[in-house]
């Protein structure tokens, strides 16, 4: 027998989604096939990797993580221009921990004008990212919905519970982009993309949070998952399921034992900054290849690593 | 494979004669499409069906062992794509690579890092289970270089990475009996190549500089009649690495050409340029899409913390959660003055806690209701963890009869149901432990002292 390539064409395709504005702007999605499958047809638009930054100190990131970013973490502002010029980063993940019930719970017009100032300051596309506090997230997206119109921001994320709200303000009053969270599986993602289009939210301004987690905790549903919301995408051309994926592997990583444990506790592991770094790299070069067409890292040597990583396969 | 029962059928002689257990050839055959039946149950099928059936119905992609021993390690067998098809069933392994040109420090630096590296994971080793001897031109230190590392106390097997064939075979003789990989046939040497393995029936690595290549000197080699081989996915560049990588499956599975039908083996040390990160990334993006042996330049535990656990996970069976028996479970030799614990039975969830409270080497008694096999959070969403299920089980588990203490300790991430569970519960105190198991020794023994000093104080 000859030997001949495998080709594989799909009628379906994953929508374009725009970050930003200006030359900075990004774009996510756009292609026909699985990801980095160029034998197949058009990969569409570079995956982006984000860096992630809070609006509060991170106290509760490991200490060498800390460690660089303190001459700037309990500025906002200067953290965004900071990551801005050192980080290499494709766009900015602003999340407010701040404004966690539990915690600070900082008022969501405090949190708006925070968002405003960076905004300002920045020329990298934003992703606001929330509490995790579905009532309050509801909030707070439309407040720093309403201050940041004009930026074309993606508010991440609305889920079940708030996917009204954050609907109603981010993705049709302020025209910002809407990112729709659901639990590792494809029923839910789904079930998301629909509630959301159908409160009229325009499919074309979706992205998907499909879920996370660090490889070896439940990681494996993730692959699954992103493999079948993309097999059904492309395969089956479900419009519902057409949008790009965003990943906040930072998030994850952040609190895994391989990942943080101190040198006392696991003396033989070795600098936990270089485990975290391995783990969010790993996570993400998984993600990327299941699916994901952004990701939010936070060590700047993760962020060059995955960067030169999807610019080798793409 | 796809074989169809009509396949099957035009090749049995039509006899209808039963002595297959079954009324008729065509009811026969239709159970062995649907490999419910071995075709030999039918006595009368010529010796020529049989050779044409066997050669259909052999799986697609093969399924062969590297290594003796405890280090005998099965590669291929995959039937599917992807795992929510079904199970992958043969696991990628990582190889570190040595070579001639390497100086005793770096060899014995390589050999210390695999020996420090090996740990358990959810009750699975986690090591480097492959050395590989790069031949680049010195043969004394070659085979120096394999005599040492056999002699060095590893237990793994062997990659001998040499496309000289006399070099090959000599290296051969040193590790014979650990069955080893032999890496290195090209389109060029691969006559001399099989004449190395085919005596032991080992392993042979095929590499070639296209795709196009590789298929061609595979068929070469099944023309001169050796099918125990392993496939090099390895390309000039990252993109054309895992293009070919993501070929050679689809073509062995989707398009059903066993040319292609075998396990892959991908260098990730060659693509990452020295930078151990980009090996982590790499190593990453094979284990997920189809790589085999994954080579790489060298271990430590921050590379092999995200690859093994990846690995676990890519690995497990998606039709069976990983579950743990729903019962107590006692832990450093609790006693009637020890505290419960409650955790949910998830296995992974299970060797994570239970891992941590042995280290804090504080008796507990944890106790584990069913929660459907479910993460803490998972199972509290899905509604298989709350205050009534934990009370209940913590009624019928009759813990109360092994303890007196009548604390007990729940999940920081469902400190929600402290209110449910005393109320169900009179007489318990609820305890919000910590979010993260990792946190569990420094807070159990916190918890240890506080009651040591207050049953001082009593
Ligand atoms: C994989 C996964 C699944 C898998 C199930 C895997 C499984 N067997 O559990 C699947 C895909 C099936 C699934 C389903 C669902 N999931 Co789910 N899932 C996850 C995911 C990605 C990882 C979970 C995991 O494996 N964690 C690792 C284990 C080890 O963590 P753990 O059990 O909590 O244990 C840790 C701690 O709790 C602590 N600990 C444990 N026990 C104890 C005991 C003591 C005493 C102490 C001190 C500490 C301690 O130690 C461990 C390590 O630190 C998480 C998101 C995430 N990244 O965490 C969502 C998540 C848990 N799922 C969620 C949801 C909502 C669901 C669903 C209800 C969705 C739905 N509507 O159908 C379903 C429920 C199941 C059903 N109805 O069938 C939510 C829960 C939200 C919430 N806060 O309540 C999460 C958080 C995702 C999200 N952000 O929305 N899920
Ligand atoms: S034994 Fe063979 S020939 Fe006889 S009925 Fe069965 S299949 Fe047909």
């Amino acid at each position: 027998m000859a030997f001949k390539q495998s080709v594989q064409k799909y009628s379906g395709k994953i929508s374009e989604v725009e970050l930003g504005t200006g030359e900075k702007a990004i774009k996510l999605g756009g292609e026909h096939v699985l990801p980095f499958y160029s034998f197949d047809g058009d990969t569409g638009n570079k995956p982006s990797i984000g860096v992630e930054i809070l609006d509060i100190y991170p106290d509760s990131w490991i200490e060498s993580y800390q460690e660089m970013y303190k001459e700037v973490a309990n500025d906002t502002v200067e953290w965004a221009k900071y990551v801005e010029s050192n980080s290499g980063a494709d766009f900015i993940c602003l999340k407010f921990d701040g404004a966690d019930p539990n915690g600070l719970d900082k008022s969501p017009e405090e949190c708006a004008e925070v968002a405003k100032k960076v905004a300002e300051s920045v020329s990298l596309p934003l992703v606001i990212s929330g509490t995790g506090n579905h009532d309050k997230d509801a909030k707070l997206f439309e407040k720093v919905a309403e201050a940041l119109d004009g930026y074309n921001t993606l508010m991440m994320s609305a889920v079940e519970d708030n996917y009204k709200a954050v609907g109603a303000s981010a993705g049709m009053a302020y025209n910002q982009k809407v990112g729709a969270e659901s639990s590792v599986d494809i029923n839910l993602a789904k079930q998301m993309n629909v509630l959301l289009t159908q409160l009229g939210v325009k499919g074309e301004k979706i992205v998907m949070n499909i879920g996370c987690s660090a490889v070896g905790y439940g990681y494996e549903y993730v692959a699954s998952t992103m493999d079948r919301i993309r097999l059904a995408a492309f395969g089956q051309n479900d419009k519902s399921l057409q949008m790009p994926i965003i990943t906040p592997v930072a998030f994850e990583i952040g609190h895994v034992k391989e990942a943080i444990a101190p040198v006392d506790d696991e003396p033989t592991w070795g600098c936990p900054e270089k485990r975290t770094i391995a783990m969010e790299v790993s996570t993400a070069a998984s993600c990327l290849v299941g699916g994901s067409n952004a990701v939010i890292l936070r060590h700047p040597e993760s962020i060059k690593t995955i960067k030169e990583l999807v610019s080798a396969l793409v | 494979m796809a074989l169809k029962a009509l396949d099957i059928f035009k090749l049995t002689p039509k006899k209808n004669c039963k002595d297959c257990g079954f009324p008729t050839c065509m009811a026969f055959c239709m159970k062995v499409a649907s490999g419910a039946v071995d075709v030999e149950k039918c006595p009368h099928m010529s010796d020529e069906a049989l050779a044409k059936l066997s050669e259909a119905t052999a799986p697609l992609m093969k399924t062969l062992k590297v290594g003796a021993g405890e280090s005998e390690y099965t590669f291929g067998g995959e039937t599917v794509l992807f795992r929510h098809e079904k199970t992958l069933v043969n696991k990628n392994r990582y190889a570190v690579e040595f070579c001639d040109c390497m100086n005793e420090e770096q060899v014995d630096a390589k050999i210390a890092n695999m020996k420090l590296v090996d740990y358990i994971r959810i009750g699975e080793e986690m090591k480097v289970e492959i050395a590989a001897f790069k031949y680049t031109g010195n043969k004394e230190a070659y085979l120096n270089l394999v005599k040492k590392v056999k002699e060095c106390g590893l237990d793994v097997a062997y990659i001998l990475h040499c496309e000289d064939a006399a070099v090959a075979k000599e290296a051969l003789e040193i590790v014979k009996d650990s069955k080893p990989m032999v890496f290195g046939a090209t389109k060029d040497n691969y006559k001399e190549m099989i004449d190395v393995v085919k005596g032991d029936k080992l392993a042979l690595g095929v590499k070639a500089s296209s795709l196009e290549e590789l298929y061609a000197t595979t068929e070469a080699i099944h023309a001169a009649g050796y099918k125990e081989l392993i496939l090099d996915v390895t390309g000039e560049s990252i993109k054309e690495t895992y293009t070919n990588a993501v070929q050679v499956r689809r073509i062995a599975l989707k398009e059903q050409d066993r040319t292609f039908g075998y396990p892959s083996i991908v260098f990730a040390n060659k693509l990452s340029d020295n930078n151990p990160m980009m090996e982590v990334a790499l190593s990453s993006v094979f284990t997920v899409k189809y790589g085999s042996i994954i080579v790489i330049d060298d271990i430590d535990y921050a590379k092999a913390l995200p690859l093994f656990a990846l690995r676990q996970n890519i690995y497990t069976d998606p039709q069976r959660p990983m579950r743990v028996e729903p019962k107590i479970y006692p832990i450093n030799n609790p006693d009637e003055n020890s505290p419960v614990l409650v955790t949910v039975d998830f296995a992974l969830t299970y060797f994570i806690v239970s891992g941590d409270i042995e280290r804090s080497k504080v008796p507990v008694w944890l106790v584990i209701p069913d929660a459907g096999g479910y993460s803490v959070l998972t199972a509290w969403a899905a509604g298989k963890f709350g205050g009534n299920s934990i009370s209940q089980f913590i009624k019928e588990s009759k813990v109360e009869e092994v303890t007196n203490n009548r604390d007990i300790i729940i999940p920081g991430k469902v400190a929600v149901l402290k209110g449910d569970i005393e109320e169900n519960l009179p007489g318990w105190n609820v305890i919000i432990g910590t979010e993260e198991s990792m946190e569990i020794p420094k807070f159990l023994k916190d918890y240890k002292a506080k009651k040591d000093e207050a049953l001082a104080n009593a």
